[in-house]
């Protein structure tokens, strides 16, 4: 397990440097000038050389990408062009906001999927299975973005009980537990939790069917014990699978969450990468992607560690 | 090592592969079981309607998808000579939808079959080289596993600007690594069968096997994989198009309709909501497809 567990750390290393590395080329691919969401076209030529200056675009992309690097290693993504401030301000209330959503999402999909999953796995073949695959599979095949504008249409246009958009009263952009908040966290956290929801029940019912053709569980019948005794079993054995799915989900749902936010105008990361590529806004842009790829390699390193520890033959794969 | 285990769709086409090669007769069998599955038929026939109605839809449509008609701007659906109604321009929306297949569907398919072709290449070649070259390739396709699909998707369009190209582009840089990552390990997986070794010992060069050998019970496998991910990259591009980062109004596609009717859900709520139901619907059926071909092939079921 120690051994693995510093193997795992080493190759976050090297995949981080490529992820610096791609977040740099990416925005750096972009065509057009990095100030022209600032600078008016008819600025005069020293200033637009000036501000260059200031924000280190006069210098060959190599050593940007290095100045860069030092920066983020300190913590420093430099200041958003369009709204001069400090990204990482901007990413401090975006992503508490955004990881909500996420974690909500995950949850509901989770419960669901585990249960028609399980539920689907072990009544293989009936209806209910079924009902249960076909749910997920229009979980799965559903666009997410437009299954938030019909449950605005229901749930707002029609019967207009909850709120559309925004995350609290007066387009606030700070959570706080309250009923109004919560009221505001309903629809994006349906939508959201729709295509875990799907994945998750798949996966589960794969998972349950084949334990339940395991020797064992014949074994534990036999055995006397009663049917929901040897259901704990299976679960029990299902369980790194479905924590595995479990933390990729989220770490989708934290970096893919900006369509929905764009349609209920949540103030998370999502919403923040939609200004940052209409504004053209470059530093703002680089630091959103690359904070949120950070996360999904560290959910992934987490994933694989905490499976490890439940099941430590993942360890010799 | 620590490169993450293949997903439950992966893992599905691999094992499929080991199977295709045991039996004979293997795709005329697959066929009879195609046949007999009624999910699978009925939406390959749907699916055909859509494709067939969204090419020709010259002649099916009545009206112009780009003639502007104060009069009728959000006519309910049922609407005399607007049978799916009108949309924020007045103009008819079934004519609009059909046209608008035409790029959602081509925005959504294109990617796939370049990254299948780019993909598959790389992961043959990764797959049967093995050593520093297979190190090289998928470290590098690690890299683009660090990226949420959604997150790859929108960063490179944005940072490239919107643009039907763009979107394209940014897509098949998207599937490129599960289609490679598929490729190996079902490449892999067939290199270490007997009949390999056999061919290698009866003086077969490297690109013999890999044409004779190797590629057909790879290309099976690997083809029905791609097939799995034409829904997701249906609703990714309408998506980026949904975003303002795909094609520019006044052109009709799924996914901008759905955004520009967006602003009248207060006025017409159904009306908006259909382009979208066109991209779940084709989602869906591609979905079913999909499995249907699938658990056709795995013989095991």
């Amino acid at each position: 397990m120690f051994a693995y567990l510093i193997r795992r750390i080493l190759y976050i290393i090297p995949i981080s440097f490529g992820v610096t590395v791609l977040v740099f080329a990416l925005v750096h691919m972009a065509p057009g000038d990095p100030l022209s969401a600032v600078v008016p076209p008819d600025a005069p030529e020293e200033m637009v050389q000036e501000l260059k200056k200031a924000y280190g675009f006069d210098k060959p992309l190599p050593i940007q990408y290095a100045t860069w690097l030092g920066r983020i290693l300190v913590g420093d993504l430099g200041v958003s062009i369009a709204r001069s401030r400090y990204v990482t301000d901007e990413l401090a209330v975006a992503v508490p906001n955004t990881f909500i959503l996420a974690a909500g999402g995950t949850l509901l999909g989770f419960t669901l999927g585990a249960f028609f999953g399980g539920v689907a796995g072990y009544f293989q073949g009936r209806w209910i299975d079924k009902l249960a695959t076909g749910i997920a599979i229009t979980g799965i095949s559903v666009p997410h973005y437009w299954l938030a504008i019909v449950l605005v249409i229901i749930f707002s246009v029609e019967m207009n009980v909850l709120p559309s958009i925004g995350m609290g009263p007066g387009g606030s952009t700070a959570w706080q537990w309250n009923a109004e908040n919560l009221k505001h966290l309903v629809l994006p956290v349906i939508t959201l939790a729709v295509i875990p929801m799907g994945i998750i029940t798949r996966t589960v019912r794969a998972t349950v069917a084949e334990i339940l053709n395991q020797e064992f569980v014949q074994a534990l019948h036999a055995k006397g014990l009663l049917n929901q005794q040897v259901l704990m079993h299976v679960i029990k054995n299902a369980a790194p699978t479905m924590l595995s799915v479990m933390g990729l989900q989220l770490g989708y749902l934290l970096g893919g969450s900006i369509l929905v936010e764009t349609v209920f105008q949540w103030p998370g990361t999502g919403l923040l990468l939609n200004s940052a590529i209409f504004e053209r806004d470059l530093p703002l842009l680089q630091g959103t992607i690359l904070i949120l790829a950070m996360f999904f390699v560290l959910l992934n390193f987490l994933v694989d560690i905490v499976q490890t520890a439940i099941d430590p033959r993942m360890a010799r794969g | 090592m620590s490169r993450r285990a293949l997903d439950e769709k992966q893992q599905a086409t691999v094992d499929a592969a080991q199977v295709a090669v045991q039996s004979r007769g293997y795709w005329a069998t697959v066929l009879v079981r195609i046949g007999e599955d009624k999910v699978t038929l009925v939406c390959g026939a749907v699916l055909l309607v859509i494709v067939l109605s969204v090419v020709f839809a010259d002649w099916i449509a009545l009206a112009d998808p780009y003639k502007a008609d104060m009069m009728k701007r959000l006519k309910p659906i049922g609407t005399p000579g607007y049978p799916l109604g009108g949309d924020e321009m007045g103009r008819d929306m079934l004519t609009r939808l059909l046209y608008g297949g035409r790029l959602s569907l081509f925005m959504g398919v294109t990617p796939v079959v370049t990254a299948l072709g780019i993909g598959g290449l790389l992961g043959l070649v990764a797959g049967f080289l093995g050593g520093r070259v297979n190190m090289l390739i998928m470290r590098a396709m690690d890299v683009f596993y660090a990226f949420p699909s959604v997150l790859l998707a929108v960063a490179i369009s944005g940072a490239l600007g919107a643009g039907v190209g763009n979107a394209i582009l940014s897509l098949t840089l998207v599937f490129i690594p599960p289609l490679t990552r598929v490729t190996e390990s079902v490449t892999t997986q067939i290199k270490n069968l007997d009949y390999v070794e056999a061919a290698r010992a009866s003086g077969a060069g490297n690109l013999t096997i890999i044409r004779v050998h190797v590629l057909s019970n790879v290309l099976g496998p690997v083809f029905i994989y791609a097939t799995s991910l034409i829904s997701v990259s249906i609703i990714l591009a309408s998506g980026l198009s949904f975003l303002g980062l795909g094609t520019e109004p006044p052109e009709p596609e799924w996914g901008l309709m759905l955004n520009t009717l967006r602003q009248s859900i207060y006025v017409n709520p159904w009306v908006a909501a259909l382009p979208g139901l066109m991209i779940f619907m084709t989602s869906l059926t591609f979905n079913l497809l999909s499995d249907g071909i699938r658990s056709a092939m795995d013989v095991r079921l």
